[in-house]
């Protein structure tokens, strides 16, 4: 799930209607919403404290705080065990429906035809060619029940099946020592993770949910799903990945949020 | 050579030292870090109200969710650190159990009848009533229970043991809403208290 907007909360229909042209148009066009925050950072509360103090201008604190977030991905690297597993649950427990979440409505999750896809592969690998989804069927395939962790503070419990993920690594001969695998998907979202997390035995390249061939709407066909992570670090519709020693980001990521991300 | 007697006579009629700066020093600071994580909080509250109703936008801090858990993940390392400080200094120097204890719930009740009576503090403001007691002991433990349970919804999978007995990721959370209810509680009682006892806030800001 790679997003965190939401059911209606806010009651205004002139706010739901702005935000779901915004979310429309973020298909398109990655609006900065960095904007939004640099605006909205000193709201009431933080006006409230720094009022008076005119030499505390709003870039200078959105700076410390991008600085403390970058600090907290270093610490989060530290406490991060990779043998640590995450809970899995009995199939009694799976949430129904399960959510659909991303950063645009339903009627325009992407359609992406069975014959024409190809995985991508490219940066640090030995293996550069490319993968149809028969061959990815063909790898060993694992299967996990875990909790999905949104950003917004939901969770939903969810069964999903497909290569662990250190297994297709090693398949295409990354380099395991490189930092990062980035990921851009079908619906323009795009992301980063770290190595370790890559190499977490519940790291999985998704192909299923629930047994079935993964469904458009949790990111047909080819989803990472990771335990270990916030919602928006598992990105759906992947059609290419890379390994790589320069952080690529992400979409949500670029805008503010944490980058490391996850649990 | 002062006696006892007027070490503590001296002691109530203002020259000596009742709050060290360092006391004063991290009181302020916490103070600081509640206020920042509570307003970012509940703008983080707001993008997913399980308790069904939101908090005024206005009333938040940081505009939107990045902006809001940038302050909370910021602010929270000054609680933490301060928190851990502010414990072990009360520990180390015997501070703690000198101040907070013994803690009878008669004499909190005593306290209490004498409030209602409309005589909220003791005239020696070296000591903490039974009711003082009470509720910074009440805060305190209110603290320590949402830096746990923030712990776990930062990090569940790194603290399984930590996770299970909140209750799982999803308990946690409430025990951190609820935590955080406690805390705002305090707060206007606290401001209360000390606007009865202005030479209380005194004591807080100059030591003396
Ligand atoms: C910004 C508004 C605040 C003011 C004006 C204020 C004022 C004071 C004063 C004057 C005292 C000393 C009371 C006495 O000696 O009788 C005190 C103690 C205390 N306050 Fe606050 N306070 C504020 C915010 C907070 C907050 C937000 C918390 C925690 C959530 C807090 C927790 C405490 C605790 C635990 C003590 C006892 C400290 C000790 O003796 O170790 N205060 N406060």
């Amino acid at each position: 799930m790679n997003e965190h907007s939401k059911k209606p909360l806010l009651s205004s229909a002139n706010e739901t209607l702005l935000r779901d042209i915004r979310k429309d148009m973020g298909r398109f066009i990655h609006q900065p919403q960095r904007r939004i925050f640099l605006q909205h950072s000193l709201t009431l509360g933080g006006l409230a404290l720094l009022s008076g103090c005119t030499v505390v201008d709003e870039n200078s604190i959105e700076n410390a705080l991008m600085a403390i977030s970058r600090f907290n991905d270093k610490v989060q690297a530290l406490l991060f065990d990779p043998n640590r597993l995450a809970p899995t649950y009995p199939q009694s427990m799976i949430t129904q429906p399960f959510p659909f979440n991303a950063f645009y409505g339903k009627n325009n999750i992407p359609e992406i035809e069975e014959e024409d896809f190809r995985l991508e592969v490219t940066g640090m690998v030995a293996d550069k060619r490319s993968w149809t989804l028969k061959e990815l069927r063909a790898l060993p395939q694992v299967d996990q029940i875990t909790r999905l962790i949104c950003v917004e503070g939901w969770s939903a419990i969810g069964r999903w099946g497909g290569i662990q993920f250190s297994t297709f690594l090693r398949r295409i001969g990354a380099d395991l020592t490189a930092k990062y695998v980035g990921f851009k998907c079908a619906d323009e979202y795009y992301t980063s993770i770290d190595m370790p997390t890559a190499l977490h035995p519940q790291t999985i390249l998704t192909l299923t949910y629930n047994g079935e061939m993964l469904p458009p709407q949790y990111g047909f066909p080819l989803k990472l799903r990771m335990p270990t992570k916030l919602g928006y670090k598992n990105p759906k519709h992947i059609h290419a990945m890379f390994v790589t020693n320069v952080n690529p980001g992400g979409y949500w990521e670029d805008q503010g949020y944490n980058w490391f991300g996850g649990s | 050579m002062l006696s006892l007697k007027k070490k503590a006579f001296v002691r109530k009629h203002s020259s000596a030292i009742v709050n060290p700066l360092w006391l004063r020093l991290m009181h302020w600071l916490n103070a600081l870090a509640v206020i920042l994580l509570v307003l970012s909080g509940w703008r983080i509250y707001d993008a997913s109200p399980f308790l069904g109703f939101v908090i005024p936008k206005e009333l938040t801090l940081g505009g939107w969710l990045a902006g809001a858990l940038q302050w909370h993940f910021a602010a929270m390392w000054l609680l933490a650190i301060n928190g851990i400080a502010y414990l072990l200094c009360n520990l180390l120097t015997g501070r703690l159990f000198k101040k907070f204890f013994p803690l009878s719930p008669r004499e909190v009740l005593k306290d209490i009848a004498a409030a209602l009576r409309g005589k909220f503090i003791s005239d020696d403001l070296t000591r903490y009533t039974a009711m003082q007691r009470t509720a910074y002991l009440f805060i305190i433990a209110s603290l320590v229970i949402l830096v746990l349970s923030g712990l776990v919804l930062w990090k569940s999978v790194q603290f399984p043991l930590l996770r299970e007995m909140l209750g799982g990721y999803e308990g946690a959370r409430r025990v951190h809403f609820f935590a955080m209810a406690a805390v705002v509680v305090f707060f206007p009682i606290h401001l209360l208290m000390v606007a009865l006892s202005p030479r209380a806030l005194l004591l807080m800001i100059r030591g003396r």
